[in-house]
């Protein structure tokens, strides 16, 4: 007997704290912060299922997550870093260089 | 599986765990300190891959995750770190409306995998790293060698992003 039903909730919960920390958020990366929570609600569901059907293939598409994060946070992060330089700000609501 | 009340013990360490760290990661003022729970979370989730037999991406979670990209944010926060000095005021954006829509998903989320449910016996072998292995190299070859040239061009972004020559010189 295996606890799905116990880990997809976690997923759901972790994957709704994430929604909710991107739209309250004002900090860049408190945003990315949360965006890893999301990430992880959907490998957390990878690797669930991939034990419940025995399908190695679940597990490979975790790992691709997990490649997708560094990738995500490695950018993200350097926007990050070049929009303070430019903007002097990391705060989403302040950033207003496009505004016409 | 091995003993039974082990693993519930462990189980629901572990999604306590993960589940306070992530309420932090998103309501603490300080962003160091989310960052930190963020480290709790992942450690958490990595625990819940052990409790499903995952334990080489248990392994690379910890490695990856915890190692690199945790690194990597709490290196970004303390180069941006002068502007959030005053904690106060960080998470005050629509509180409720987002509060809102995050427990109406989360139940809508539950509702749709309710029936997902059903089949909970597992199957009867675990999942292998040379199983693992194999699906990389045969069926999956072309995900993987897109994520590693996805890999690479993010590397290189990242750098031409940040580098300091690259800006423009109007601010």
């Amino acid at each position: 007997m295996m606890p799905v039903r116990h880990l997809l909730v976690v997923s759901c919960a972790l994957f709704s704290l994430g929604i909710f920390g991107v739209l309250t958020r004002r900090n860049a990366i408190a945003i990315l912060l949360a965006i890893e929570l999301i990430l992880n609600a959907a490998s957390l569901n990878f690797v669930l299922f991939s034990r419940l059907f025995g399908d190695p293939q679940a597990q490979a598409f975790a790992l691709f997550i997990i490649a997708l994060a560094a990738c995500e946070a490695t950018v993200g992060l350097a926007i990050v870093i070049g929009l303070y330089r430019t903007a002097k700000t990391v705060f989403t609501d302040q950033v207003n260089l496009l505004r016409g | 599986m091995p003993s039974s009340l082990i693993i519930q013990i462990g189980l629901w360490a572990m999604t306590g765990l993960v589940l306070v760290s992530a309420v932090l990661v998103v309501v603490l003022g300080n962003l160091f300190r989310a960052a930190l729970s963020l480290g709790l979370v992942l450690v958490g989730v990595a625990g819940l891959f052990i409790l499903l037999e995952a334990e080489f991406l248990a392994f690379v979670q910890i490695l990856i995750y915890v190692g690199a990209i945790l690194t990597l944010v709490v290196f970004a926060i303390m180069l941006t770190a002068r502007l959030h000095t005053p904690p106060t005021r960080t998470t005050v954006r629509q509180q409720l409306p987002a509060s809102v829509a995050a427990l109406v998903l989360f139940v809508l989320l539950n509702l749709a995998t309710q029936s997902l449910a059903q089949s909970a016996e597992p199957a009867e072998t675990r999942v292998s790293l040379a199983q693992l292995g194999r699906e990389l190299i045969t069926t999956l070859v072309l995900p993987f060698e897109v994520i590693s040239l996805l890999f690479v061009a993010a590397m290189v972004g990242a750098i031409a992003v940040a580098s300091s020559k690259a800006q423009a010189p109007s601010a």
